[in-house]
């Protein structure tokens, strides 16, 4: 980044002075806290920032609600559930198949029911004399058209407020249908302060109400379940082919291209691998307190991330064979993408990166960008917590708000009888000794990131405006609200969320994907001819030669 | 198949909805408000609502759509949602400086009994709403209606908060142009403009969400319908609205106000409709039908007669709003083709009895209202296929399922571009809609023929 002249020149505590000057004094105050200008200590200690916290009223912001995440991220991408949206019409229609969750049925008769938005419509009636009777009513003809394995209620912000009781719902209907697993999330939108409560509302439920219910694992050696995989753009098809070819079992994935079964028996693995941090932290928390299964942090987004991922994985299991494949995939792999690496290189290296996306992939996406040599100058997220930027040692000083105390948190406790720890403590101690990163070790977005970087915790309009102004990125990346704004700058955007209808760019044929996208979208001539040739020689020189 | 569970046998559901033909209302409110210039929507509920309204217009348009929310947290939603709405107002005013704030409801707020005509004359008399500013309100309650009736709620709430009568009549006409894109707006502008007609349209979207790359953002670009405009349609001569369910209750609201006389008619798609709405401009604004639109209705004509071999007996199956379905079925039926089967999301008594007066005694099949959607649809296609599905980009796993080719139009329409810049209505509109038609089924008729028959003059 040192290289970038233009960079240096411009002081990030400036930047912050110019975005916090058009605020009212109250907004500014609450703003300030959210806008960090990087600083790594040398014990990895960075500034504290705030972070899942409200936005303030009026803010033009990228979040949306706990709806969203916890059927749009959390459980939509499973195929064989049917998801029933209990609420007026638009939650179900704006969260029906815009996500991009790819799924593959085993057969042209495996239940599959990704394409199908499923809704009770409430209208007035319902608002004013209760919904339940509707909600059965629509759960019988979902039985009587589909007979599925699961069915799932998601609330919205109606629902709470009338006092609908979907899980009293659902207990009545299951008993009706014995078979059938039906459970409901009270994931009303204007719970917590962004996705994030829905995901925390969403783990909960499938922990309690679906993992665990088959104790019969699925056969083949190292079984791990990798959470916080949603397959965007077939991400998660990449990861597999992976694993498969390293002889890595992969149990169930929560959630792309996921089944209902696959969670019931997710308790029965060996180790729980998590992408994306913030969705997902919960389960695997969860999992571990009541079936003792230990969970480690991995990123697959990046070739030399999956390499690193995978090498972790080789080192938990310690296990010669296992390992010699591993490196052999990773070197192969590897070598495989090196020539179209190093050349898109030569036309990226330096260009200036932003990333505003999500509870990850602020992060993750990074390493991608470090492949291409290209700095990431400013980074955060829309809805995480302040874990995901400066790691989980914070996890005991964060303070807990009243919006956050309203999700709930579960009390675990080790099953009885299946509570069986995958590791010894003699072993868990001699892997920490080792610098191995268990649980407690995610260290977050910002230890990872330069000194004098901006981090900025749920960017919203005007700042991305001021961003943009100053720094004038070679790219910028966030989700389809902001995709036309920064295009309209002249400057290329690619959305993190649904990658633009593109991808995979998980793994290493994802890494390449993203190589040649990010290439095209820096080197493109089309952002070129924005300035007519009349605009750019204005003066008239001679009137019609002829006349 | 990508609609695998869609069985052919209908069976009777009450509560259920499945692949819904609408969506709520507020999302309406959300386009219409923008169709105002230098006017920022905003919606008042939980942030998820602007965000997915935000980012359905988005895909559709491939444009930037702003809107601000009041972000309800379980609080506002327990003690009422004024301190956010107020608080918003003041933020907005500050931060982003529009001329306009549209606020509209949501089923949250309105569950709640949040009442925004109090909140906004509070917002005034504590002075957030600087002078020479304006923030207007709709209710659009996501658990009535549907997108449709949000839009016109919204477009409702503009013409009775802003438009004053003066007593000075300009010689102008108001037009309010239902849920159109912002191609059919521009075309609507062209058409008067080229009867030599002065109109005030609202909403316009032309120039707001079909804007030029420039390397420049403007967060209020230059479209949309002028405030002192608003207000000037109390002084208009006349009101047409297009679209009974999106455009009457706009047009009846300013004759109650403002005693401005109106008349609502079709919604001018297809030849049919486009001549009522062509005669109606003429005989209230006194004017003669000039050469140049005459030509445009003759080239139109002269493709439906030439080509009619290709249309004539030809399966309709369609889903999508009201207004744009009775001048579809108009259109389609006057083609010779067979509209069989139709469905919206949208309620409304009297489109059951519109679509009748049109297709008279001839056999299909109709739903409308909250129980109707695409899975019903469908099974109607499995029962009695058709050659063309009409409706918006989620038709498409139909289409791909049934091989049945699709005509987008509606909303929303995520897959393809070309709407924001080429218009539907009018006969520009209708030619550009033939000469799509032409080209599926020409381009079947190419795929499927044997190769003796494959013909090289069509």
């Amino acid at each position: 980044m040192a290289e970038n002249i233009l960079v240096k020149a411009i002081d990030p505590n400036d930047v912050k002075e110019e975005i916090l000057k058009k605020y009212p004094a109250k907004v500014a105050r609450k703003r300030a806290k959210q806008i960090i200008v990087n600083k790594v200590e040398k014990n990895n200690d960075v500034p504290e920032i705030q972070a899942n916290v409200r936005t303030i009223p009026g803010i033009i912001t990228m979040r949306g609600c706990s709806y969203a995440g916890c059927k749009g991220v959390v459980l939509g991408p499973t195929r064989d559930i049917v998801h029933i949206t209990h609420g007026p019409i638009g939650c179900g229609f704006y969260s029906w198949l815009t996500r991009r969750n790819q799924t593959r049925p085993r057969s042209d008769s495996d239940p599959n029911f990704m394409t199908y938005s499923f809704s009770t419509d409430m209208q007035e009636d319902q608002i004013i004399f209760g919904g339940e009777k509707k909600l059965k009513q629509a759960i019988e003809e979902a039985i009587q058209l589909f007979n599925p394995k699961a069915i799932d209620i998601f609330s919205t912000c109606p629902v709470g407020l009338i006092g609908d009781d979907v899980h009293a719902v659902a207990r009545e209907m299951e008993k009706k249908y014995p078979h059938i697993n039906i459970f409901g999330f009270s994931c009303e939108g204007y719970k917590g302060v962004s996705q994030s409560a829905g995901h925390h509302i969403a783990n909960n439920k499938v922990f309690t109400e679906v993992v665990g219910l088959n104790d019969t694992p699925k056969e083949g050696e190292f079984r791990v379940n990798l959470l916080g995989e949603y397959n965007i753009g077939g991400d998660a098809f990449e990861i597999e082919r992976i694993f498969e070819k390293c002889g890595i079992t992969l149990h169930s994935t929560f959630s792309g291209n996921s089944t209902y079964d696959e969670f019931t028996s997710a308790h029965t693995a060996d180790l729980n691998l998590i992408m994306c941090h913030r969705s997902i932290n919960y389960m695997a928390d969860m999992m571990e307190k009541k079936y003792g299964i230990p969970w480690i942090k991995v990123n697959f987004i990046g070739a030399d991330s999956t390499a690193k991922s995978l090498m972790k994985i080789a080192k938990y299991f310690e296990d010669e064979e296992l390992t010699n494949r591993i490196k052999k995939v990773v070197d192969e792999e590897l070598a495989a993408i090196k020539d179209v690496r190093e050349d898109v290189r030569s036309r990226t290296e330096g260009k200036l990166a932003m990333l505003f996306v999500g509870g990850s992939r602020a992060h993750h996406y990074q390493d991608l960008f470090k492949e291409m040599g290209m700095p990431t100058i400013s980074a955060g997220y829309e809805f995480a917590h302040r874990d995901d930027y400066e790691g989980r040692k914070v996890l005991p000083d964060i303070k807990v708000d009243a919006d956050s105390r309203n999700i709930e948190e579960l009390e675990v406790e080790p099953d009885e009888t299946r509570f069986q720890p995958r590791l010894t403590d003699d072993r868990k101690k001699e892997l920490i000794e080792k610098g191995y990163q268990l649980n407690n070790d995610y260290d977050g977005m910002m230890t990872e990131m330069e000194n004098n970087t901006l981090v900025i915790d749920d960017l919203n309009h005007h700042e991305m405006e001021v961003l943009i102004d100053t720094y004038h990125p070679a790219i910028f990346c966030a989700g389809i609200k902001e995709k036309y704004v920064v295009q309209k700058y002249g400057i290329p955007m690619k959305q993190l969320h649904s990658y633009d209808y593109s991808g995979p760019y998980a793994g290493f044929v994802g890494a390449v994907n993203f190589y040649k996208e990010i290439d095209r979208m820096v080197n493109c001539k089309v952002w070129s001819f924005i300035e007519a040739p009349w605009e750019k020689s204005p003066e008239l020189t001679a009137k019609y030669a002829y006349l | 198949m990508l609609l695998r569970h869609t069985p052919k046998e209908v069976m009777e559901r009450e509560a259920l909805t499945i692949n819904p033909a609408k969506t709520c209302q507020p999302i309406g409110a959300m386009y219409a408000a923008l169709g105002v210039h230098k006017c920022l929507p905003h919606s008042h509920g939980s942030q998820g609502c602007c965000a997915y309204h935000r980012s359905a217009l988005t895909r559709h348009y491939k444009e930037p759509v702003m809107a601000a929310t009041s972000s309800f947290t379980e609080g506002a939603s327990v003690f009422g949602g004024q301190a956010n709405l107020l608080q918003a107002i003041s933020n907005i005013f500050q931060i982003y400086d529009p001329d306009v704030i549209a606020a509209h409801t949501t089923c949250l707020s309105e569950t709640i009994g949040d009442d925004l005509p109090q909140i906004v004359a509070k917002a005034d008399a504590e002075g957030k709403i600087p002078p020479g500013k304006i923030v207007v309100h709709a209710s659009t309650p996501s658990y009535v209606g549907s997108h449709v009736i949000g839009f016109s709620n919204m477009v409702t709430s503009f013409v009775k908060q802003l438009a004053e009568t003066t007593g000075i009549s300009e010689e102008k006409i108001n037009i309010i142009p239902g849920w159109v894109e912002p191609s059919d707006m521009a075309e609507i502008k062209r058409i008067c403009a080229e009867m030599g007609i002065k109109i005030t349209l609202l909403p316009d979207t032309d120039g707001v969400l079909n804007t030029p790359q420039t390397g420049k953002y403007e967060m209020y670009p230059t479209g949309g319908t002028k405030v002192r405009d608003i207000i000037g349609m109390g002084d208009n001569q006349f009101t047409i609205g297009l679209g009974k369910v999106a455009s009457m209750p706009a047009a009846r609201a300013l004759d109650a106000k403002c005693k401005v006389p109106c008349d609502t008619i079709n919604l001018p798609i297809g030849l049919r409709a486009t001549d009522e709405f062509i005669d109606k401009l003429r005989t209230v604004a006194g004017v003669t039908v000039p050469e140049s639109i005459q030509t445009e209705r003759g080239q139109l004509l002269d493709v439906m007669t030439d080509m009619s071999q290709y249309f004539y007996g030809k399966k309709v199956a369609m889903f999508g709003d009201p207004d744009h379905l009775l001048s579809l079925a108009q259109f389609f039926d006057d083609l010779g083709m067979q509209v069989k089967h139709v469905v919206t999301g949208t309620p409304g008594k009297k489109f059951e009895k519109r679509m009748q007066d049109i297709l008279g005694d001839k056999e299909y099949n109709l739903k409308s209202g909250a129980n109707a959607d695409m899975f019903l649809l469908h099974q109607w296609i499995k029962n009695e296929p058709v050659d063309l599905l009409v409706g918006n980009t989620y038709g498409k796993y139909m289409s791909r399922d049934e091989d049945i080719p699709l005509l987008r139009v509606g909303f929303p329409i995520y897959d393809r571009v070309g709407h924001q810049y080429f218009p539907t209505i009018g006969y520009r509109g209708a030619l550009r809609m033939l000469e799509k038609i032409l080209d599926i089924f020409m381009s079947r008729q190419d795929r499927d023929a044997k190769e003796e028959s494959f013909e090289l003059v069509m």
